[in-house]
């Protein structure tokens, strides 16, 4: 990752409820165990989460339910404020942020995506997309037209007019995605934005997420409890237990290197040919090889995308960086092992 | 864990509450037994008594004669607030009933007539065609049709006035208080035991301070109605605000709303629906207490119903009574479309029949063209006395065969129910020591809530012994306890059965609706015209005003019983009583007790009113005091109603949610 600023930076932050949750915390210095936290009556939600979100990527933050993953999502936007710790946006320490400056970086900076929508009821879906418009005072014709791009981005174009309860959930989720967008985010947060959706409209909205952020290239934040969603979007995921991160690191880091054995429960059953990308099954190229090779795939090719061809063909196929030079090779042999499951060599 | 422990410690309560409850039976029997040699235990002794109504009568008096706030007195501050508020009193007062005068003399030449009852017919049913369409146009139009033609129009249009002035007061007043609390919750905990003693309190109890401190005239009236009908409306906002769900908030938070904006674009506008049924409900309210303000000089229908009550003048009392409910009924409807119209909005909308500029440019068109009219044909200003129509004497003739050839069976039906029921139960509240009854509702508050709910309701219930008040509060138990009996015994089965048919639920909601809307004092005059006065007359009454809720909340805990525990019942193999006394039941039961907790509420707030047709309970007591407007002697009858009203209503809601929670109904 690049040695830039993070977007987005979480330093030993928590948030614990109860009465004089910051005076304990205090007192504790900052490491109470779980006794001391059931002695003092208080409940953390958030423990210790220290996060760098870069430019550009997708993060994901995955836990199951009570993990305290909404929680910290709503730190990052002092939703919720943090009982203690450090928080950079861009550099600026937001938790020292008034509160009219915290209004002005929401209106214009932050996006948010809701799991059950969120959609004002009294308000059309053109209504509702100019809504973050309306209250920072662009005039009414700028920010129908903005409004009307957003809704045509989304695909509800001739739907401007209609209410929130006459739309589907999935259409209902694309109102709330051009709503959050309408204000050009630099940074975008969605809550768990399909969990409400049923599996195939699900598919369907995560294909229109991945369609999106390869147009936009926003800073995502994405919640979610199902691994398999994390794995499918995420460039980085964040794994939260009992308030706590527990790993973080891309998707293949967590499946070769399962910090916990909770971690591990959930990498065991994922399908391996569709995390590892070409990059790490490749061998190095032998010196005679490189005129050899017929066919080539890019580095960041996932395993499934040329598995089928690559195990009914003889040939070995060259994999490319992103300048075009060949940096190694893949056999039909090393294909076959990522597809029964066992581990490649380490990448270093 | 939880079902551990609570079924573990109780074992020892159990034992301790049955031989407690024994225990003050037998001494409650010995001290009655013996009362010689300990009277002071069975009645309270007039020496203990704490003056505490004289001292709120000195208090009062110094407020109004002494009181000085620096810059002005007290009484000028209460008369400026009157003065305030009569001017758009009079100004819709003028409008709708007396017409434009140069001065407030009475006799004073006219210079513009009141609105011509055509134009006031004509502009209601243009709103309810506007709000709804032509099936409550005509409902609407009907029930105003009525005032006019048999002569009821006057006495509306003063009743009227006070409405439409008070609603929009009371309402706004209640909104902004409700707001308030809503954002500063130190505020909330401040007005939330308010609001609890301002709904228990008796209307009557309003009256006397209204009245000291404000005089005897429609606007202390008004006053009193504000007072009344704005509790309800501070509680449903609060509760409407509350009710958005959370996301939206945070939504309108995360799109940087200020907290202006997110009150004005956001909360409000979700938050309508429900904010409007407030508005409903200050209405019918405001309509209720408008009658019973008459007593304070409303005038209107309420001095008409109270004026013919008085003569004992049954026909003209049943006209009168008719007319405010078809008034309230109007309102009702008119205000339960609004509500329903600013639900439903955008493209599923009807198109209303007019957008709001032109339907203001109409009613004043209309206004205009029927004063213009009116001058020249006056039968369509004023409706000629030759065409109305009563029906009074019929009424009177009819109430007088009744009374002739029925009297012997109503006189045995009475004497019955007095002799075996009503009359051994009030003998024995009376008698009862009162130490016994102070030391058995804290042993119960004890049972339900533990060391709290007890001091509660000792606290309470002492209080009605300390200031004198005991015999008149247990005679207010008795006549309460009976009439909730009653209402039970016929509220829970006609509940059960609408819940078990569909056919009999529509009629019964209609029933119930309808016996809401009226207002309490409509309620005396039937029964005065077959039974006189009493406290069977009044048992009654009370009955028919406290019935809905018994009917409701039934319906309501029947239905609410989850579908799966009757389907299991059935694949079990039960049989449909079965399901019924086994399931359906006892599962139903707390929120039926919640139903009769509402009977109790309602039922001493009606019985407060039938001190006008003569019982001797704390209504009566606050009567005297408005009839010599002394303040104390009302105030603390009032406060003994209430206490009478918080430790039964504290006492079963503990009890229904212990239920609840015992069967997972509720966390």
């Amino acid at each position: 990752m690049s040695k830039a600023t993070p977007a987005l930076h979480l330093r030993s932050i928590w948030k614990v409820f109860g009465d004089d949750a910051a005076a304990f915390l205090d007192r504790t210095a900052k490491a109470p165990s779980d006794a001391d936290l059931k002695d003092a009556g208080l409940i953390a939600a958030v423990r210790d989460a220290t996060l760098e979100i870069q430019h550009g990527e997708i993060f994901v933050i995955m836990g199951l339910s009570g993990s305290g993953k909404s929680t910290l999502v709503r730190c990052m936007s002092r939703l919720i404020e943090p009982t203690t710790g450090e928080l950079m946006f861009d550099g600026r320490d937001l938790l020292a942020a008034s509160e009219d400056e915290l209004i002005e970086m929401r209106r214009h900076k932050m996006g948010m995506v809701f799991q059950h929508f969120a959609l004002l009821p009294h308000l059309s879906v053109l209504g509702n997309v100019a809504f973050p418009l309306e209250i920072q005072g662009v005039d009414k014709k700028t920010r129908g037209q903005r409004a009307a791009e957003m809704i045509d981005l989304v695909g509800l174009s001739g739907r401007e007019e209609y209410y929130p309860r006459e739309l589907s959930g999935g259409q209902q989720q694309r109102v709330g995605i051009a709503r959050s967008l309408a204000v050009e985010p630099d940074i975008w947060f969605l809550d768990e934005p399909f969990s409400a959706l049923d599996p195939l409209i699900r598919r369907e909205m995560q294909d229109e997420f991945l369609r999106l952020q390869g147009l936009l290239h926003k800073t995502i934040v994405f919640i979610t409890h199902d691994f398999d969603e994390a794995i499918r979007l995420a460039d980085r995921i964040a794994i939260m237990k009992d308030g706590a991160i527990i790993q973080t690191g891309a998707p293949e880091d967590l499946i070769l290197n399962p910090a916990t054995e909770y971690v591990a429960e959930f990498t065991r059953d994922v399908p391996r040919a569709k995390v590892f990308s070409a990059r790490m099954v490749m061998r190095p190229v032998k010196p005679d090889e490189r005129e050899t090779l017929r066919e080539t795939q890019k580095h960041n090719a996932k395993v499934q995308e040329f598995a089928d061809h690559a195990v009914n063909s003889e040939s070995r196929i060259g994999v490319v960086d992103d300048a075009g030079s060949v940096i190694g090779v893949i056999d039909r042999q090393s294909v076959l092992n990522v597809l029964v499951g066992r581990e490649p060599a380490r990448p270093h | 864990m939880h079902s551990i422990r609570s079924s573990a410690a109780p074992v020892t309560y159990r034992w301790g509450f049955w031989l407690l409850l024994t225990a003050i039976t037998c001494l409650g029997t010995l001290v009655f037994l013996y009362e010689e040699q300990v009277p002071y235990l069975v009645k309270y002794p007039r020496d203990w008594i704490i003056p505490l109504r004289f001292w709120i009568s000195d208090v009062m008096q110094w407020l109004i004669k002494e009181f000085d706030l620096g810059l002005f007195t007290f009484k000028e501050l209460t008369r400026s607030i009157a003065w305030v508020l009569e001017w758009p009193l009079s100004v819709a007062n003028s409008l709708l009933a007396t017409g434009f005068t140069f001065s407030t003399e009475p006799g004073a030449p006219v210079i513009l007539p009141p609105a011509p009852w055509i134009a006031i017919v004509s502009i209601v049913g243009l709103l309810a065609f506007h709000l709804s369409g032509l099936r409550l146009t005509l409902l609407v139009t009907g029930c105003f049709l009525y005032l006019v033609i048999f002569g009821q129009w006057q006495s509306a249009m003063i009743t009227l006035s006070s409405i439409v002035i008070a609603v929009p007061l009371g309402a706004s007043i209640g909104f902004v208080l409700g707001i308030a609390a809503y954002r500063h919750p130190l505020l909330e905990r401040v007005l939330t035991p308010v609001l609890d003693l301002m709904q228990t309190v008796p209307v009557f109890a309003y009256l006397v301070p209204v009245l000291f401190l404000f005089g005897f005239g429609p606007v202390a009236a008004m006053i009193a109605t504000m007072i009344y009908a704005t509790p309800p409306m501070v509680r449903v906002t609060i509760l409407s605000l509350r009710q958005i769900p959370e996301d939206l908030v945070e939504y309108g938070n995360m799109a940087g709303c200020t907290r202006r904006q997110l009150l004005g674009k956001i909360q409000i506008p979700v938050a309508r629906k429900s904010l409007m049924v407030g508005v409903n409900q200050v209405i019918m309210l405001s309509l209720n207490m408008v009658i019973i303000a008459s007593m304070i000089g409303a005038g209107g229908l309420g001095f008409d119903v109270l004026s013919s009550l008085r003569r004992l003048a049954i026909g003209d009392g049943l006209e009168a009574g008719l007319a405010i409910t078809l008034l309230a009924i109007a309102l009702d409807r008119l205000g339960q479309a609004y509500t329903d119209r600013s639900q439903q909005s955008g493209r599923s909308q009807k198109p209303g029949f007019l957008r709001g500029t032109h339907l203001g440019a109409l009613v004043i068109f209309i206004l205009l063209a029927s004063w213009l009219a009116g001058h020249f044909f006056p039968a369509l200003a004023v409706f000629p006395e030759s065409l109305q129509i009563t029906t009074s004497d019929f009424w009177d003739a009819m109430v007088k065969w009744i009374n002739i050839h029925f009297f012997d069976q109503l006189e045995a039906v009475k004497t019955f129910v007095l002799i075996n029921i009503m009359m051994p139960m009030k003998r024995f509240l009376l008698k009862a020591p009162w130490v016994a009854i102070v030391a058995l509702i804290a042993l119960i508050g004890f049972r339900l809530g533990h060391f709290r709910l007890a001091l509660l309701g000792a606290v309470l219930t002492l209080f009605l012994a300390v200031t004198g008040l005991w015999a008149k509060a247990m005679i207010t138990v008795y006549l309460c306890g009976v009439s909730v009996l009653f209402a039970g015994c016929i509220g829970i089965p006609a509940g059960i059965l609408a819940a078990a048919h569909p056919s009999i639920n529509r009629v019964t909601q209609v029933a119930i609706d309808t016996l809401q809307t009226l207002p309490s004092f409509v309620y005396l005059i039937p029964v005065v015209m077959l039974f006189r006065v009493g406290d069977f007359a009044a048992m009654l009454a009370v009955i028919a005003y406290s019935l809905a809720p018994a009917v409701r909340y039934t319906i309501l805990g029947i239905q609410q019983v989850p579908s799966h525990l009757i389907e299991a019942a059935r694949a079990i193999g039960c049989t449909r009583s079965q399901i019924r006394w086994r399931i359906e039941l006892p599962i139903a039961l707390p929120q039926i007790m919640l139903g009769i907790n509402q009977t109790i509420m309602m039922a001493l707030s009606m019985l407060v009113i039938t001190a006008l047709v003569g019982t001797r309970d704390l209504g009566q007591e606050v009567y005297i005091a408005l009839t010599k407007a002394d303040t104390g002697r009302g105030i603390v009858a009032g406060i003994g109603v209430a206490c009478i009203a918080i430790v039964a209503d504290r006492l079963i809601s503990q009890w229904a949610r212990k239920k609840r929670v015992e069967f997972g109904l509720q966390p």
